[in-house]
């Protein structure tokens, strides 16, 4: 069989993305029509540059979600390596095609002969799920403790922030080496700093709905009831693991993560829950002294009430736009990771651990690092654009 | 004002402190010493010998008692092994025991023995610290003229194509991570498969002879990435400074609009991002690591990730002392700068 022309693997792509065009036309021309309806997520279909970088980060989305759970958009294995497809070029015929698979490398062979275009949509499945989910528990983090350190101010703040600068004057890849190791995994170090870490959320919700529902004890019970449990349940869950230090719930746990992904996990929240801390720490300052909230704490509020349903709403501007950029740095961050060869699994697509892969052979072959690398740097201006488009249009407010 | 520093490197010297005891419970956890015992001396050791290897050379003492003896603080440990050799901590490799000093630390000047590069680790870092900074200096000198040149001219006419057009190319570098663009350019201008082969794809020719051909991507990969943020610092303050009301005073007066850029804009305007271009240094040292490391030049950054992938206890803490001083300081005078450049602000 012939070798595909650029032509020939542009459209073929095309044609394997179909199910990406189909979702995103729908959710452009549904979004575009209610725009008015949608608040803050209409306005944005106002913004050029918002809505560009809307469309590629939801292009990465739905890439992620077709390609990771209905298995629709690759073309081959991501981790088979088939005889005489190493290092091939981009359209090379695949060898020994049986009836049901698909005919070509789309974009080449890496140097394990493994496909390098399944290997990028597979790829996109990893990051869409565990960028967000950090970047969301380093924002429960930073919030629970910017909060309460901007309000009452003194020791408390003193101390919070002391912790928070100790950890940004860290080197972050430094923190990684020395977190991100089979050896320190061991020890059960990470585990502890979930425990830790994860237990946020719940103290956040915990907070959120007795701050709110402390008037009708009952109604609060019940949410708090469902709330906890679920989330306990998760927590549980995720810190477990049967075999290592933390086993103490085997009883009830309900999934596992894989050792390297908890730690990789643990180590990007806790490098970016600091800066979170510092912006919600500010925002709080600068908003304590309002009016509404002196109104607050006239007619007698708690604390934690005017922290969390009157300061914190008013802050959520800055916030959803640092929450896009902070994805996109969280991006980055796993890159990074991938690059050193660190935690996640090397076998596994992830795009950081593709490019590190790809440069060994990078003056003869370039084929196999190019596309996880445009990969990740479009996902990453995907975000800084939206975030863009966001800020604009809540300054518009 | 000297109140104020002295406080400041007070504090300084107490996250200093803080941040190496962190690296160094981490470091001297038992399985990363057992790693160290079984590549110092051989992969195959039984349990017992690992032991007897650790207490030999004073890695089983308490934590805090060997952070004192690495600070200078505490006398340096003197174990007489179960095969009969007297090591101590002050004892150099081919020097008896009496000749050896009681303190050996940091304080003392130092910083110990690097067990990968078998080396004293002092002069180790001192040599790799200036290769990095000769990259740095070239850095430096690309990115901070064209960041500003970029923010101003964006800035100085807000919403106009040119601003447009610049701010879309630095939010396009600043979503660039180093070994995103490095590979890129690596494939681009040095690949077989390319055909340009302009650039060299090693830097590892620049450590004693650096030219435009061998040194030009590395410091082009680590300028972008934190060029496109100091142009977007920069274009913001400008374009906030174009709104003030001096700025409509003197075009009202009838001022060229080069002369109201350049003499009553700018410098206002330069205020923010001076300390923008402070803070990004700890970012710098990430980028450092992973173009030393793509490229190949052997400066501060690969000794780094030397050192952390063969858990070199004091040469990963002689780096992190350093890096966590070039950070610290870094801060400290861009708060300095900050009160200077703005006489509005003022730390008593």
């Amino acid at each position: 069989m012939e070798a595909l022309t650029w032509a020939g693997i542009l459209s073929r792509m095309f044609y394997q993305l179909i199910p990406v065009w189909i979702a995103m036309i729908a959710m452009f021309s549904l979004s575009i029509y209610y725009k008015r309806n949608l608040g803050l997520y209409g306005k944005l279909f106002d913004s050029k540059i918002g809505m560009i970088g809307f469309a590629i980060v939801m292009f990465w989305v739905f890439v992620g979600f077709f390609a990771g759970a209905l298995d629709m958009i690759s073309t081959h294995d991501p981790l088979s390596q088939v005889s005489g497809m190493k290092n091939k070029v981009p359209g090379t015929p695949f060898r020994g095609a049986e009836e049901g698979d698909y005919a070509f490398y789309l974009l080449g062979g890496d140097h394990l002969a493994r496909d390098v275009f399944s290997r990028v949509m597979d790829g996109a499945s990893i990051i869409i799920v565990i960028a967000p989910l950090a970047t969301l528990f380093a924002f429960m983090v930073g919030i629970t403790l910017g909060l309460p350190a901007g309000y009452y101010g003194g020791k408390l703040d003193t101390l919070l922030s002391f912790l928070a600068n100790l950890i940004l004057a860290f080197p972050v890849i430094l923190l990684f080496y020395l977190l991100v190791t089979p050896e320190i995994r061991m020890t059960g170090l990470p585990q502890y700093m979930a425990i830790f870490l994860f237990s946020f959320p719940i103290l956040f919700f915990a907070v959120l709905i007795n701050t709110r529902y402390y008037i009708e004890p009952q109604k609060r019970n019940v949410l708090m009831f469902i709330v906890v449990g679920i989330l306990g349940y998760l927590y549980i869950s995720l810190i477990n693991e049967p075999g290592t230090k933390v086993t103490l719930f085997n009883a009830i746990d309900g999934f596992d993560v894989p050792g390297g992904l908890l730690t990789v996990f643990v180590s990007v929240v806790f490098v970016n829950s600091p800066t979170v801390f510092r912006i919600v720490r500010g925002l709080t300052l600068d908003i304590k002294t309002r009016d509404y909230v002196s109104a607050a704490q006239t007619r007698g509020e708690g604390a934690w009430y005017i922290m969390l349903w009157e300061i914190l709403p008013n802050a959520r501007g800055p916030l959803i736009v640092d929450f896009c950029l902070r994805i996109g740095y969280t991006t980055i961050l796993l890159g990074t990771l991938g690059f050193f060869g660190l935690g996640l699994d090397p076998e596994s697509p992830n795009w950081g651990a593709t490019i590190n892969e790809g440069r060994k052979l990078l003056s003869i072959y370039p084929h196999p690092a190019l596309p996880p690398a445009f990969a990740l740097l479009s996902l990453v201006l995907g975000l800084n654009l939206l975030a863009d488009g966001l800020r604009e249009e809540s300054l518009k407010d | 004002m000297g109140q104020f520093i002295l406080r400041r490197i007070g504090l300084m010297l107490i996250t200093s402190i803080c941040l190496t005891f962190i690296v160094f419970f981490l470091t001297n956890l038992f399985p990363n010493l057992e790693k160290l015992a079984k590549t110092q001396g051989n992969f195959r050791m039984s349990e017992a010998e690992v032991t007897s290897f650790l207490e030999d050379r004073g890695y089983l003492q308490p934590l805090p008692v060997k952070y004192g003896q690495w600070l200078g603080v505490l006398p340096g440990y003197i174990i007489e092994g179960k095969d009969g050799t007297i090591r101590g901590k002050c004892i150099k490799p081919g020097m008896q025991l009496k000749d050896a000093t009681k303190f050996c630390g940091v304080l003392q000047g130092d910083w110990g023995f690097s067990t990968v590069f078998k080396d004293d680790i002092g002069k180790l870092v001192l040599i790799r610290l200036s290769l990095t900074g000769k990259l740095m200096f070239w850095v430096m000198l690309l990115m901070i003229p064209s960041a500003l040149i970029i923010g101003i001219l964006a800035g100085m006419r807000e919403g106009s194509r040119t601003d447009r057009t610049l701010s879309t190319i630095s939010i396009t570098t600043t979503a660039t991570p180093e070994y995103v663009s490095g590979v890129i350019f690596i494939a681009v201008f040095s690949s077989t498969a390319f055909g340009l082969k302009w650039f060299k794809g090693t830097a590892t020719k620049a450590m004693e002879d650096a030219n435009f051909e061998n040194f030009f991507l590395p410091v082009l990969t680590i300028a972008l990435y934190g060029m496109g943020y100091i142009a977007r610092m920069t274009r913001a303050s400008m374009a906030e400074v174009m709104t003030a009301q001096y700025i409509r005073t003197a075009r009202l007066k009838g001022v060229s609009f080069t002369n109201i850029v350049m003499k009553h804009a700018l410098r206002n305007a330069l205020i923010a991002p001076f300390t923008v271009i402070m803070l990004q240094f700890p970012w710098l040292l990430n980028g450092v690591v992973i173009v030393e490391t793509l490229f190949n030049y052997k400066g501060f950054g690969w000794v780094l990730v030397q050192a952390a992938g063969n858990n070199d206890i004091e040469l990963l803490l002689a780096v992190s002392a350093v890096s966590v001083v070039v950070v610290l300081l870094t801060q400290l005078i861009s708060d300095i700068g900050y009160v200077y450049l703005n006489p509005r602000i003022s730390v008593t």
